[in-house]
């Protein structure tokens, strides 16, 4: 079956088996392979996309539920060469080790500070609740979305100025 | 994993819905937010020949009040009862409840309607709905039944539900005085279903003895429990801690726990007995402070 929906911005029409599931279709047949396949039983959350701007795990949806909708990957994240303030925090605080679940954390990040400007400690650690990190212990993850959410709240008081 | 081949329609009125489902019976599943049922066809533990996704079908979503009930429909989100704070009051138990559902990002997808039907003894909607006195409104080409929560569950993964029906919302009856409840999870980490998890729901009269209590177990047997010997044991006494100690003795008689790496069935009875008991005082405590 076709299905039309948008990715990071781009209209995108494919041919898709109906079993065929969210994160395969993004690694496979669009070749962004941002997006991790870890546990692949919607636990840990390697595999998570924003779905009309809300976290989800791509191993649980099935292609044709895109129909319509609009994905953001971490391949969206960055714009003309700039990366995202929820990037610059995961690099300034170095809020990753092996990098395997850091694609999940930082959208989840994003979504969180987007829903939530001034997130606490707790909010943000339940926030994260569903992306499992095996290196860092989250201390430098919760770090690294604090520093995001601080960016963007001094980029909005300077906007405001 | 990938699921075994299936088609796959996205009908856009409810009736088209329910005619595929006439057509189809049991050889058709409903797809509703998919956080319980692609698990289940990627492990190819379900292998339908049509998946009838409801997704495009018009006014099954959202909370609202309507002649003394509280209507959810039936693909209303976890996250969207999370966040329904004026439920505060009335309905604690269900506020209580969906936070301590899996994880936010299952929360975002899954729906109410979907958990219920999916019917996991483990589920926690399952518990609550029973504790709340829900109805649910299922339809099918035939027309339309309501079907109360207690009776629904009938064994893992099995309900009321006929092949040909979908349900389309959930219906909570409310007032009739004070109200508190509250829901309480063992669980082994974060976002895990529950090792042993009780729903608690009290109405409370103008005298300050209990109009109504409901009590729902969860993970402690083949289905959601209604513990109905405790709740009429609770009716029209004053809500003192013999009272309820008595009662959350009660409620763990009708817990049917099976030992597993989780606990022994002992250790979960008891647990039972202590979130009953924990339930209906915070429950009281909580209905003794609202408003009428």
């Amino acid at each position: 079956m076709n299905i039309t929906f948008e990715i990071n911005g781009a209209e995108k029409s494919v041919d898709v088996e109906p079993r065929t599931l969210v994160v395969d279709l993004i690694r496979t047949k669009l070749g962004m392979t941002g997006t991790h396949i870890g546990c692949d039983t919607s636990n840990c959350g390697a595999c998570t996309v924003l779905l009309d701007g809300r976290p989800v795990k791509s191993c649980t949806l099935l292609a044709p539920m895109l129909e319509g909708r609009k994905v953001t990957t971490v391949e969206g994240l960055a714009s003309g060469g700039k990366l995202d303030a929820i990037q610059v925090g995961f690099h300034e605080e170095h809020g990753l080790q092996c990098g395997f679940c850091t694609p999940g954390m930082m959208l989840v990040g994003k979504a969180l500070i987007e829903a939530n400007p001034h997130p606490t400690e707790d909010e943000i650690r339940w926030g994260i609740s569903g992306n499992i990190c095996r290196c860092t212990g989250y201390m430098n993850i919760v770090k690294a979305i604090q520093h995001a959410a601080a960016a963007n709240a001094a980029e909005n008081t300077a906007g405001v100025a | 994993m990938f699921p075994a081949a299936f088609d796959y329609v996205a009908p856009g009125a409810l009736d088209e819905v329910l005619g595929l489902l006439h057509e189809h019976g049991d050889d058709a599943k409903v797809l509703a937010g998919g956080q319980s049922l692609i698990p289940l066809l990627k492990l190819r533990f379900a292998a339908p020949v049509i998946v009838i996704d409801i997704g495009r079908v018009d006014g099954l979503e959202g909370i609202s009040r309507e002649n003394g009930h509280v209507r959810i429909g039936a693909r209303t989100r976890h996250r969207d009862v999370e966040s329904a704070t004026d439920l505060r009051g009335t309905l604690d138990v269900l506020l209580d409840a969906a936070p301590l559902i899996s994880d936010p990002l299952i929360r975002n997808m899954g729906t109410v309607g979907g958990s219920v039907c999916h019917a996991d003894p483990a589920g926690d909607w399952g518990a609550v709905m029973l504790a709340v006195g829900a109805e649910f409104v299922v339809k099918s080409a035939g027309g339309k039944r309501v079907l109360p929560a207690a009776g629904f569950f009938q064994g893992p993964f099995t309900t009321g539900l006929n092949s040909d029906e979908v349900m389309t919302e959930i219906r909570i009856p409310v007032g009739g005085g004070r109200s508190g409840g509250t829901y309480l999870k063992l669980e082994r980490k974060i976002g895990d279903f529950a090792s042993v998890a009780a729903a608690v729901h009290v109405v409370l009269g103008d005298d300050g003895r209990i109009a109504k209590a409901g009590i729902g177990l969860c993970a402690v047997g083949a289905q959601s429990i209604k513990a109905t010997v405790a709740e009429a044991a609770l009716a029209g006494q004053e809500p003192s801690d013999e009272v309820i100690a008595a009662a959350s003795r009660l409620a763990a008689e009708a817990a049917e726990p099976k030992a597993d790496i989780r606990g022994s069935a002992e250790y979960k009875r008891d647990v039972a007995r202590v979130f009953v008991q924990r339930g209906l005082r915070t429950a009281v405590n909580r209905a003794q402070g609202a408003a009428a």
